[in-house]
């Protein structure tokens, strides 16, 4: 009796399939979630006075209205009553009466608004609360029509695309170099991304700091990290798949050739993953500009863009060099002349086009907390370049710091800094 | 308008026949005129609205209407000690939520449940004695300005002090002297006892009485409802934008008396201006004489005048706080002049 009593659990659960053992928990957990909530928390008080958040995501401005948009990122439905525009109260429509966590609301307030002028919106809420906004500088949003997105496809053209083809147009002077020089070129190239990496973090903060409203309710400046950390490994596995399978045919065709240093020291310049390499550093350059683009088309959706030939000759110089950086690792790259050209013009396609992607997306549908995590994609593909590129610096004696890498990175941060001088959003 | 501030003057020997009851003057004309039954809580003008206010606030939810207060005036029960009129009034401090404007809630701290609290009002050398019943949460007197002695002065440490939550204390003094005046908690923090709506107005009125007019009661203030120690909501007699929506009902060539208190908390300044009319001023109603003839009269915290006029013209006149701010956070009304 007693052994059976305990022997039947055991043989009871190794009867069980393995994937009801997997789920089982998951089941209960499931089961006791649902009758906590239909039982509305027994046990449990609220404590205090709803805890009011709402973020506001987007202002759009009209003639004669102001249109916020909202999200409601605290844990208490929130009702929005009244609305105060510079400390008189103001008529509204909105979508929502009671916005629920994560909900979304527009209000639609009239206000004979004045171009240039600073508006302070208070909406006051149904315990009394008030969830304050501002409106630096009034201007009409712009109208989001074909012109509209022609206009932000030329502003992505001229900051991401056109500088990134010119800058890769130093290839031929690149390939006639001395081959000592490519190491400091490549030193160079991890400058700029370096400094590239540390920008996007930045901006991807600043984007989602909580002195500048955005929402938190997705994580804020935490995105920027989950995003750098999931690009990073991204990119290592597909790395490290492709290398697996490389290996694989390699061995296949040749049995005695290896893979130098146990496959850890990447692809080589002028070896056959250089292209690889050029493709990865075009990537990494591609997320940073889309984050870039996401900034330029929110600033100018709002106004307050400084558009003109300051920012698109900014921009330019600021951007040639990534060309730069993208040819570097292709420069004693030999084979495969005559589909030399199409690739080349891809590499520069994957690096630039995302500027405009990202202008038009940040002027239509801006969301803070999804550019922040483009930044953070930028920030961690650019890490992982840099990992990849790194070991084609080592000199002779396998150092890496050496005079000509060290002069080479801070030179590449030195460029960066100046031309970067020029932009401002 | 010489001619009004005359006839104020001349007014002690003309009150002197009319009858006590005629106190009550005012509100029994206004429940007669069909006119300003029209105007107590009328659905007329409902909806009208303020182009910034969206919706209307339900007096019935509140338990209290504007229209109401504004000529709702408490004489208590009299009755007769040793050949002296004896006035009493029971008042009770209330926590209780109140809608502010349409669906803005604020936890209030009243007196008898309404903001601001009941009008009291006694005739000059009556003896009056108010029962304060505290059956809010919180410590909580009542301070009344007026002249009497330290121990109903109702302020902390003095006399009964404080007033327990559950307990109460009778205040007892004489009515004097006569004019307009206040009553509010004195408890500290003090701007919060007295911001959360814990204030009414106090009205003595000379012996010989003042003229027969169309009396009105406003009580200036402001409501925190935030707690930032700004006001956003501006009213007289609580709720934004109430005359604005609903109109007060008046007659042409009729004397209208308007008792105006300023019990704003957090601002300075209060100020009432009345449009395409002026009036005369008595301030703090302890004289007889008006001392400015004008359209706009600006009051500190706990100021208050009465004021005097007649409109000669039928139609819709504004009247709001000069303060701009005040005035489009809810601080202005109309009044309806009819025939």
């Amino acid at each position: 009796m007693e052994a059976g009593s305990v022997l039947a659990p055991r043989r009871l659960a190794r009867r069980l399939p393995t994937w009801v053992a997997g789920l089982l928990p998951l089941i209960l957990l499931g089961l006791g979630i649902a009758l906590f909530v239909a039982l509305d928390a027994p046990g449990l008080e609220r404590r205090g006075i709803p805890l009011e958040e709402l973020v506001v995501d987007r202002t759009v401005l009209s003639p004669g209205e102001i249109e916020l948009q909202l999200r409601n990122d605290g844990p208490d439905p929130v009702e929005v009553k009244q609305v105060i525009v510079n400390d008189g109260f103001a008529s509204f429509a909105q979508s929502h009466d009671s916005v629920g966590r994560l909900g979304e609301d527009t209000i639609n307030i009239d206000y004979p608004w004045v171009e240039g002028e600073s508006y302070e919106v208070a909406l006051l809420t149904a315990t009394g609360g008030t969830i304050d906004t501002e409106i630096e500088a009034a201007t009409a949003t712009p109208e989001a029509g074909a012109s509209f997105y022609g206009l932000l496809g030329l502003i992505g053209l001229y900051v991401g695309v056109i500088p990134v083809a010119i800058g890769m147009l130093w290839l031929p002077w690149v390939r006639r170099i001395d081959p000592r020089w490519i190491q400091f070129l490549l030193a160079l190239t991890v400058g700029l991304l370096a400094f590239l990496g540390i920008d996007a973090v930045l901006e991807g903060i600043e984007l989602t700091s909580v002195e500048s409203g955005a929402s938190q309710a997705f994580g804020g400046s935490a995105l920027v990290y989950l995003g750098a950390v999931t690009a990073y490994l991204a990119l290592a596995g597909v790395d490290a798949y492709l290398r697996g399978r490389q290996r694989r045919h390699e061995s296949r065709s040749d049995p005695s050739e290896r893979p130098s240093r146990g496959g850890q020291t990447g692809a080589k310049p002028g070896g056959s993953g250089a292209y690889k390499l050029a493709f990865l550093v075009a990537l990494g350059i591609g997320l940073h500009n889309l984050g870039e683009g996401l900034a330029i088309g929110s600033a100018y959706a709002i106004g307050s863009l400084a558009l003109g030939a300051t920012l698109v000759v900014g921009f330019a110089l600021h951007n040639t060099t990534e060309g730069l950086a993208i040819v570097a690792p292709v420069a004693h790259e030999g084979e495969g002349g005559r589909r030399r050209l199409p690739r080349l013009a891809l590499l520069g396609l994957i690096a630039g086009a995302p500027a405009i992607l990202g202008a038009w997306i940040g002027a239509s549908a801006f969301d803070a907390s999804l550019a922040a995590f483009m930044f953070g994609l930028g920030a961690g593909a650019i890490a992982q370049v840099v990992v990849q590129i790194a070991p084609s610096i080592r000199d002779a004696a396998g150092r890496l710091l050496h005079p000509l890498a060290v002069g080479g990175l801070l030179a590449g941060l030195a460029l960066m800094y100046v031309t970067g001088l020029l932009v401002s959003i | 308008m010489l001619g009004g501030s005359l006839a104020a003057a001349s007014l002690p020997v003309a009150h002197a026949l009319i009858p006590h009851e005629s106190l009550h003057g005012g509100q029994t004309a206004a429940a007669q005129d069909p006119g300003h039954a029209a105007a107590n809580g009328s659905p007329a003008h409902a909806g009208a609205g303020h182009r910034g206010l969206v919706g209307s606030v339900d007096p019935r939810v509140n338990g209290f209407d504007p229209a109401k207060i504004v000529r709702d005036f408490d004489y208590g029960r009299t009755r007769r000690e040793g050949g002296r009129t004896v006035r009493e009034w029971t008042l009770v401090a209330e926590d209780k939520e109140i809608e502010v404007a349409p669906g803005v809630k604020y936890a209030a701290w009243t007196y008898n449940g309404r903001v601001p609290g009941p009008t009291l009002r006694a005739r000059e050398g009556e003896r009056l004695r108010i029962e304060f019943i505290n059956s809010s949460e919180h410590l909580h007197t009542i301070h009344f300005h007026g002249i009497h002695r330290a121990v109903h002065d109702g302020i902390p440490g003095v006399g009964p002090g404080n007033i327990e939550p559950g307990d109460s204390f009778t205040y007892e003094f004489d009515a004097e002297p006569f004019g307009l005046h206040l009553y509010h908690c004195h408890s500290t923090p003090l701007a919060d006892h007295i911001a959360k709506g814990l204030y009414g107005t106090f009205i003595i009125d000379p012996a010989a009485g003042r003229a027969k007019a169309d009396e009105l009661v406003m009580v200036q203030n402001g409501i925190d409802t935030n707690f930032d120690r700004e006001n956003e909501v501006y009213a007289v007699n609580t709720v934004a934008f109430a005359y604005e929506q609903n109109p007060i009902r008046v007659k042409r060539g009729e004397l209208v008396r308007i008792y105006l208190v300023n019990l704003l908390e957090f601002d300075l300044l209060n100020s009432f201006h009345i449009h395409a009319n002026f009036f005369d001023r008595y301030p703090t109603g302890t004289r007889l004489e008006s001392t400015e003839f004008t359209d706009t009269i600006t009051q500190g915290q706990g100021q208050r005048d009465i004021l005097e006029l007649r409109f000669p013209y039928p139609g819709k006149y504004m009247f709001h706080a000069h303060v701009s701010e005040f005035a489009e956070l809810g601080w202005m009304g109309f009044f309806e002049v009819v025939d």
